[in-house]
């Protein structure tokens, strides 16, 4: 059976279509995925991502133990800042990606994909190297308000300056009476926050956030929209773009493993991987016939299948189709032209820089 | 939704209205809906062979790829080509502008199994039960 959030009456009296994702009963969509997208980029969107677990690390040995089984360095992340990174095996492949917020060098709560919330808390747990380690999944819930007026629409209901929190940064405060963690993180490449919050407070907060944006044009969101959004930021999914066969190398998130920061889970691995080099790497392309890429598709280079796309869609923004795609390091290069096997029609396609989109200013 | 009478529709969601020997086909109501936004259609070309119950084409939203299947057996006589640069055109206008692909059939019989708007509304039903 799978699981609901605490807003799931919410959303079907809303309207909202739902799918099962990752062993949860979440919206996939209210009004359609491109007015949705749309409304991100241009207004604001509200997302229920309850689905996401929390794992805290506390104690005299929590930090020193969080810097053992994360890739990116946290001693380069003060109090009240996140971090995104990776949590690795000794081998390199990724258990998941995750974002750490750093409430104090013994608090430190790490915010993990739906599908892993057991398998990363079985794998921190693990692994603890003397921190008490905890997973608090069920008791947290999370909001994402992401958009142009988020700001604009959250302070209405705060008396936290949201202008003193940078991005990445964080702080606990009440939004609408309700105690929060309020974090401008997002998953959208747009201005935005994410609301952690008890569990049981979700529908009221959901509510508040509703009613506070009315004017600026609030949307709710559902899962289409952020893959979209997403996607064309070039932000990797889990379960999609990598999983434990895969390292963060390979995945092209090399900007968040840290090889000099001191031991940690995988390190070795991967200074033995980049010293004998990559035999596939994730890139970002474009394709320049008509089709649309999906995962799974081969990657073809002289009509031989040479890598695999791993998510693509149609850019709701840019209007052109958009992959990710493992391809060999020979073909990685910006510029660099392969065909993708649509259905058994070779569409070609072109490497390009990532973030696809570029928000505007 | 709507379920226009003069329309015979098949389990996989298409519809066709038939005029002499040619079949007009699209997707119903139900199934562009179900799509959500549809972002691109990949159909057959004037001349190719269709053939019933199998895949004439596709199309895509932003989340996913369906396919088309042919309600008759024949030859695409025409093909809607607007619908390659608006496909949005399937979800505004199912049954008339978003129409696919016309049909030349030989054999009438084949129409026969197809079901009306009565019997696929009552499969709907079903289907979702």
């Amino acid at each position: 059976m799978a699981q609901r959030t605490p807003l799931y009456d919410v959303h079907v009296r809303a309207g909202a279509r739902i799918v099962e994702f990752a062993g949860w009963q979440m919206p996939v969509q209210y009004e359609g995925i491109l007015a949705e997208h749309g409304a991100v980029r241009e207004r604001v969107g509200l997302f229920d991502v309850s689905h996401m677990g929390e794992v805290v690390f506390r104690g005299p040995k929590a930090f020193e133990a969080l810097q053992r089984l994360f890739t990116n360095d946290l001693g380069r992340c003060a109090d009240g800042q996140a971090q995104y990174g990776c949590l690795c095996r000794e081998e390199g492949g990724i258990v998941d990606d995750v974002v750490v917020y750093r409430r104090a060098a013994d608090d430190l709560l790490v915010c993990v994909n739906a599908a892993n919330r057991q398998k990363d808390y079985d794998w921190l747990q693990g692994h603890a190297f003397g921190a008490d380690v905890a997973n608090e999944s069920d008791a947290w819930s999370q909001l994402a308000l992401q958009g142009p007026r988020a700001a604009e629409v959250l302070q209405r209901l705060t008396s936290v300056r949201l202008s003193s929190i940078g991005t990445y940064r964080f702080t606990d405060g009440e939004v609408a009476g309700l105690t929060c963690l309020i974090a401008r993180t997002g998953y959208t490449g747009e201005d935005g926050f994410e609301l952690f919050s008890a569990s049981e407070q979700a529908p009221k907060l959901w509510t508040a956030l509703m009613d506070a944006g009315r004017a600026a044009g609030i949307q709710p969101c559902g899962l289409g929209a952020r893959d979209s959004l997403r996607l064309e930021m070039a932000y990797r999914l889990y379960g999609s773009d990598m999983d434990d066969t895969t390292t963060p190398l390979e995945a092209g998130l090399s900007w968040v493993v840290k090889l000099d920061k001191g031991e940690f889970m995988g390190r070795q691995a991967m200074q033995k991987q980049k010293e004998a080099g990559l035999s596939k790497k994730l890139v970002g392309f474009t394709l320049t016939e008509p089709g649309i890429p999906r995962h799974g598709h081969a990657v073809l280079q002289e009509g031989k299948p040479v890598g695999a796309v791993t998510s693509g869609t149609k850019s709701p923004s840019l209007g052109t189709s958009i992959g990710l795609a493992y391809v060999p390091p020979g073909l990685a290069a910006e510029g660099s032209t392969f065909a993708v096997d649509i259905r058994g029609r070779a569409a070609a396609a072109k490497v390009v820089k990532t973030p696809f989109y570029a928000k505007k200013k | 939704m709507t379920f226009p009478d003069d329309l015979k529709y098949t389990k996989e969601h298409e519809w066709c209205r038939i005029k002499g020997n040619r079949a007009v086909v699209g997707i119903t109501d139900h199934a562009q809906n179900q799509l959500g936004d549809i972002v691109y259609v990949e159909l057959p070309e004037v001349g190719d062979s269709v053939k019933k119950g199998e895949s004439f084409g596709v199309v895509e939203s932003t989340k996913a790829v369906s396919e088309l299947f042919s309600p008759v057996s024949g030859k695409v006589v025409e093909v809607n080509d607007p619908l390659s640069d608006a496909p949005e055109t399937i979800n505004e206008d199912a049954y008339e502008e978003g129409w696919m692909i016309q049909v030349e059939f030989g054999d009438a019989k084949e129409t026969d199994e197809l079901m009306d708007a009565a019997a696929y509304k009552k499969f709907l039903e079903e289907e979702t039960e």
